[in-house]
């Protein structure tokens, strides 16, 4: 199984643990990634509030760039996935804006026929493409005992229904079931992080982040997985802030979904990203899973 | 001799002429159209005078073919056909073009408009030459009815025919007739009791000597046409013998087999293995439900069959099908509740206390599983608060687009019993309260002076996510007052949800059997949307209740009773006047291959074994043409819809196109 | 059913469903809410997703335009999911920030700020970079918060969460050539 992949500029150093875990595990299940060459920053949710042409222009370029071989295209982070899967569906549905995009993108010598790439989520591949009984059958260090809270935010199950419930997703919940941890069905796992009201209204923020991190803590959540590096960012380095602002006191350890299948494929804790979270991970990794947590 | 042609264009008050340039279409055919003797225009072709016009033409310019381009046949193919007869011209040699649904309604350029109009006058002008004068077919109507479905909207049908001395098959799917009013507790919006009114008329029908019941029974066949249907319905094995048993309730009492109730109940209650769905349930046989029982899953038990006083328990009982003859069907197949799962934004199923209406029901109902009162999921907290929310799956084009006309009145009706039997309070989430029948707006005021609580908008989510201590342990209706222009949240204890009426999952497997369909919402399509709700496209079947479109108890029962005088005026008459337009056979051009023979959808031709050929039987005809089609040799025609008429009327459609040159062969 | 007459409607509401992809599905909104009790926002907007539709009927372009409504969003999508009329909800904020911006009606808000210097970063580099774009937003936009900033900002850098430097892709010439044809042939829709 061969993709594209699209890493997007937060996998490249804020989220670098997203990327080699992503990396790591997608190598374990036989998922090859091959990484396009000179991708573009997929411009977030910045270009479509100022010009919707160059927004869409700027991320068909990506598209443009799949090798015709692979006719499929991976991307992790939540915004760069949208943005991709959104441009090709407004291609799509809308001839002028294929007809204009199209003239920019023959500005840089380039051309995308919309469809003709198929743009995944990397949880979406993981959960389709492997399924239970591969997924299963890789466990060595079996998830007993943790309690973890998926986190899905917005923009990979909505708008578009690609693979999971908008509203209720339960995908993530179901692969972390079949590695054996204990998933707490939460009512907002789907709610949003704040998006980047933390660079611009911060009190608005830090109430959104509040949100998550009691309802996980409600549910007796050792940790909230993310699929996002939004999420993560918000959850992870903005927890201090959120907990002086309310004079709350959550410590509640943000990682990739990725990293701890990682965990439970047996993959070298260090080799994962662990680490690089602003609450620590791994203390509550060794607690709760004991000896089985050591490499 | 050529004939000659009178053409009538019509203006239809400004609905074709809105669109199309109806004096010149009348023109341009008087001019160009071969065999034309008269053409005009009239602003209405439909009335009085417009009739008077065509037959005044017939008998002074001596016509012998009338084209009329106005509306849909459907609508006034009779009027003009009893014109022409009135002046003495076979009906068969009048030809209805359809300028308004065909053309101005779904135009938006005028000259495009006239251009099509013109093309479709000529196609009916060449057509209308080669029709061959026709007489109409009369058919016995058989008096019996069969009645769909046992609910209220067909128990009316059921007993107005039955009351009239004629005689009725009802057949109903579940156990028992009655549908869902059996359920409810209160009616809106006089709140009397449901039960009360309505199980005098299913004993009634019960006991009627004019009618057949079948119920634990399907309609799994129907064949023939107006006057004389030939239905085959399935009646399941129930494993209790109907002659024998007395309704005791021995067996169900003494049963061992609990199941949860997921119909009757709405899965709040319990009944037996055996049972009947209600205690008032008509008739009082029980049915064996052979998922759950144990003689059936184990081959142990047998209780009932032991305590049975009259030996009325058949384990080897097997389904019956039963064939009958009648002369009209009404169909009241009723609706099924919109399934809340599919909003998962309200939690149903994962937030214990949000409910839907039919367990809400069954809540108020004192026959219900908690007597009658109104408790939390666990059975015994009455709610300090209720929330009631509309339009679940109504008014949402990502479920049904349709308002399902009920549920405003319903909610209030649930906010009355709320209040009356608790100390709650209740809030009512509506997009827009809609009380247009009689007494409804009353009841509305009713409710605002009773204290019930009305937020406009459309809730956004029901969660158990508390951000304050006072919403800790109860479900936050999450929604914006749109009166207030402000986003809200409501803690309450319990959640009321308004689903959609939808269509049964079968109805259009049902309409299929009966030749009538149903519209994009997937309810039966009446024959007119204002002047016939009740018959349907298929002469001799009618429908009634919320089969036809949401609609509450009292126009279901006028739909009902609407329906059995239709039935009863086609009984009075005695006979149906049936359209001559059947098939027939050229005896020397059949070869007797006998391909029409099973081709033939409606059984209607046979094989002379003498003669060697085919021959239709004109009374099952239907004249749908597939054995026109399907004749190798050709030797079949179509009444009405020959060769000849056909093609001409395709030259016709075509009189502007230049003749192409032939092509040259390479 | 075929519309025989021509599209009646406010100046601001042709505007905006020309402005916005599928757009005219706006003209369905029935005023239920369902996006404004959404909005993870909503208690702080001054109108409503709903409120702006009733004002783009009426034609009150100015109100809406500098108004925080669109600001407040998040893009989290949930009003679009849910509007029983499937009107594009978030993608008319967009266009309501876009024309905003355009006209420097923007008020009430940092975000036009951020837009413009992180897709300026992309424009120069061809990828997002975080140091650039936060010393550049926080100079000029809010110099206070920026010493708030710092320990968060070395924590990160701490946990090589951060670079000193951009990334730049190769072919930066092209993808500014790709920009330059955009902002030429003026809008998408």
């Amino acid at each position: 199984m061969k993709y594209a992949y699209y890493p997007g500029c937060s996998l490249e150093r804020n989220s670098a643990a997203y990327d080699v875990s992503v990396r790591q595990v997608a190598d374990l299940l036989g998922i090859k990634l091959v990484e396009l060459d000179d991708w573009n920053c997929c411009g977030a949710t910045e270009f479509f509030s100022q010009d919707e042409l160059v927004a869409t222009s700027v991320i068909a370029r990506n598209l443009a760039l799949v090798d015709s071989q692979l006719n499929q295209l991976v991307a992790p982070c939540a915004a760069c996935y949208l943005n991709l899967s959104k441009t090709d569906r407004l291609m799509a549905e809308h001839p002028h804006m294929n007809d204009k995009v199209n003239q920019c993108l023959a500005a840089g010598g380039l051309n995308y026929k919309p469809g003709s790439v198929r743009v995944r989520h990397i949880l979406d591949v993981i959960y389709t493409d492997i399924g239970e009984t591969a997924i299963r059958d890789k466990v060595v260090r079996p998830l007993t005992n943790l309690r973890i809270a998926p986190y899905y935010g917005c923009q990979v199950v909505r708008p578009d229904v690609a693979f999971d419930n908008p509203e209720y997703p339960m995908k993530m919940d179901e692969l972390f079931q079949w590695v054996g941890a204990e998933v707490v069905d939460y009512p907002v796992k789907a709610h949003c992080c704040s998006g980047h009201m933390t660079q611009i209204s911060e009190p608005q923020a830090y109430e959104l982040i509040r949100r998550l991190l009691a309802s996980a803590a409600e549910y007796k959540a050792d940790m909230i997985l993310c699929m996002c590096p939004m999420c993560q960012l918000n959850l992870d380095a903005y927890q201090a802030a959120t907990n002086k602002y309310f004079g709350t006191n959550y410590k509640i350890p943000i990682i990739f979904f990725t990293q701890l299948l990682g965990v439970a494929f047996g993959l070298d804790t260090k080799k994962l990203g662990f680490g690089k979270e602003i609450v620590a991970a791994e203390p509550v990794l060794q607690s709760k899973l004991g000896a089985n947590a050591a490499v | 001799m050529a004939e000659k042609v009178g053409i009538y264009v019509c203006h239809c008050g400004s609905n074709i002429a809105g669109m199309v340039d109806v004096e010149e279409v009348a023109k341009w055919a008087g001019a160009n159209i071969p065999d034309v003797v008269v053409s005009r225009d009239y602003k209405f072709m439909c009335s009085s005078l417009g009739q008077q016009m065509i037959e005044d033409d017939i008998k002074k310019e001596g016509l012998t073919r009338v084209v009329v381009g106005a509306c849909s046949p459907h609508l006034h193919e009779k009027t003009f056909r009893r014109a022409c007869s009135n002046a003495g011209m076979n009906p068969y040699l009048c030809q209805m073009t359809n300028l308004r649904e065909h053309v101005s309604w779904v135009a938006v350029d005028r000259s495009a408009a006239t251009l099509k109009a013109k093309a479709l006058v000529s196609a009916s002008a060449e057509r209308v030459k080669m029709q061959k004068p026709l007489e109409p077919m009369s058919v016995k109507v058989n008096p019996a009815t069969l009645v769909i479905g046992g609910g209220i909207a067909g128990l009316q049908a059921t007993l107005e025919l039955a009351d009239a001395g004629y005689h009725v098959y009802l057949v109903e799917r579940e156990p028992s007739i009655g549908g869902h009013m059996a359920q409810f507790d209160k009616t809106f919006p006089t709140l009397d009791c449901s039960a009360c009114i309505l199980t005098p008329k299913m004993s009634e029908v019960g006991q009627h000597e004019n009618v057949t019941m079948m119920t634990y029974a399907e309609v799994e066949e129907v064949s023939g046409s107006v006057g004389e249907f030939t239905v085959k319905i399935r009646k399941r094995a129930r494993y209790v013998e109907y002659a024998p048993c007395t309704g005791c309730g021995i067996c169900i009492e003494k049963c061992p087999q609990k199941v949860v109730d997921t119909v009757f109940e709405a899965g709040l209650g319990y009944r037996k293995a055996i049972y009947t769905p209600f205690p008032q349930a008509v008739p009082r046989v029980p049915v064996i439900d052979v998922d759950n029982c144990r003689w059936f899953k184990q081959q142990k038990c047998k209780v009932c069959q032991k305590l049975c006083p009259t030996n009325a328990i058949n384990y080897d009982q097997q389904d019956e099908v039963v064939e009958i003859k009648v002369g009209n069907i009404i169909a009241a197949t009723g609706w099924k509740m919109f399934e809340s799962k599919g909003l998962p934004q309200y939690g149903y199923g994962r937030l214990a206390n949000v409910f839907t209406s039919l367990e809400f029901e069954r809540l108020c109902n004192s026959a219900g599983p908690t007597n009658g009162k109104i408790v939390l999921r666990d059975g015994k907290t009455e709610p300090k608060s209720v929330a009631i929310i509309h339009c679940v799956g109504s008014r949402d084009t990502n479920h049904n687009e349709y308002c399902s006309g009920i549920c405003c009145m319903a909610s209030l009706k649930f906010g009355h019993l709320v209040l009356e039997k608790t100390n709650a309070e209740v809030y009512s989430f509506y997009i827009d309260m809609r009380a247009n029948q009689k007494g409804y707006e009353e009841f509305y005021q009713r409710l605002l002076a009773e204290g019930m609580n009305f937020v406009r908008g459309k809730v956004a989510e029901i969660t158990d996510a508390a951000r304050k201590p006072s919403e800790e342990g109860k479900l936050i209706i999450q929604c914006e007052d749109t009166l207030q222009g402000r986003q809200r949240r409501i803690p309450v204890d319990m959640v009321v949800l308004m689903g959609a009426l939808e269509p049964q999952a079968d109805a259009k497997e049902t309409g299929l059997k009966l030749g009538i369909s149903c519209s994009m919402a997937g309810w039966y399509t009446e024959r007119h949307p204002k002047l016939d709700p009740v018959a349907t496209m298929t002469d001799g079947v009618f429908v009634a209740g919320v089969c036809q479109g949401p609609k509450d108890i009292p126009a279901s029962v006028a739909q009902g009773a609407a329906a059995a005088a239709r039935v009863m005026g086609m009984i009075t008459k005695g006979t149906v006047t049936i359209e001559p337009i059947v098939a027939s056979v050229t005896e020397e051009e059949c070869s007797g291959c006998k391909i029409c023979n099973t081709m033939c959808p409606y059984n209607a031709i046979e094989f002379d074994a003498a003669k060697e050929v085919s021959h239709v039987i004109t009374a099952l005809c239907k004249g749908c043409g597939t054995c026109v089609a399907a004749c190798p040799a050709g030797a079949i025609t179509g009444a009405h819809f020959n060769n000849q008429q056909i093609f001409a009327e395709i030259e016709g459609i075509l009189w502007d196109a230049k003749p192409q040159a032939e092509p040259v062969s390479a | 059913m075929v519309t025989t007459h021509a599209f009646k409607g406010s100046a601001f509401l042709k505007e905006i469903i020309a402005d916005t992809p599928g757009g005219e599905r706006i003209v369905h909104c029935m005023q239920c809410g369902s996006c404004g009790g959404s909005c993870p926002n909503g208690a702080d907007m001054q109108y409503t997703p709903r409120g702006v539709f009733a004002l783009i009927n009426a034609n009150e372009r100015e109100k809406v335009l500098t108004s925080n409504t669109m600001w407040c969003c998040v893009s989290c999508y949930f009003c679009t999911t849910r509007c029983p009329q499937q009107i594009p909800i978030t993608e008319i904020m967009y266009a309501l920030k876009r024309l905003a911006i355009a006209e420097g009606l923007a008020r009430q808000t940092d975000a036009p700020a951020l837009a413009k210097t992180f897709t300026d970063m992309v424009e120069w580099f061809g990828r997002s970079f975080e140091l650039g774009l936060a010393s550049r937003y926080y100079l000029f936009n809010k110099p206070l918060a920026m010493l708030k900033m710092g320990p968060l900002g070395l924590a990160m850098f701490t946990r090589g969460r951060m670079a000193l430097l951009p990334t730049k892709i190769r072919q930066v010439g092209q993808l500014q050539a790709i920009i330059r044809k955009a902002r030429e042939l003026g809008g998408a829709s």
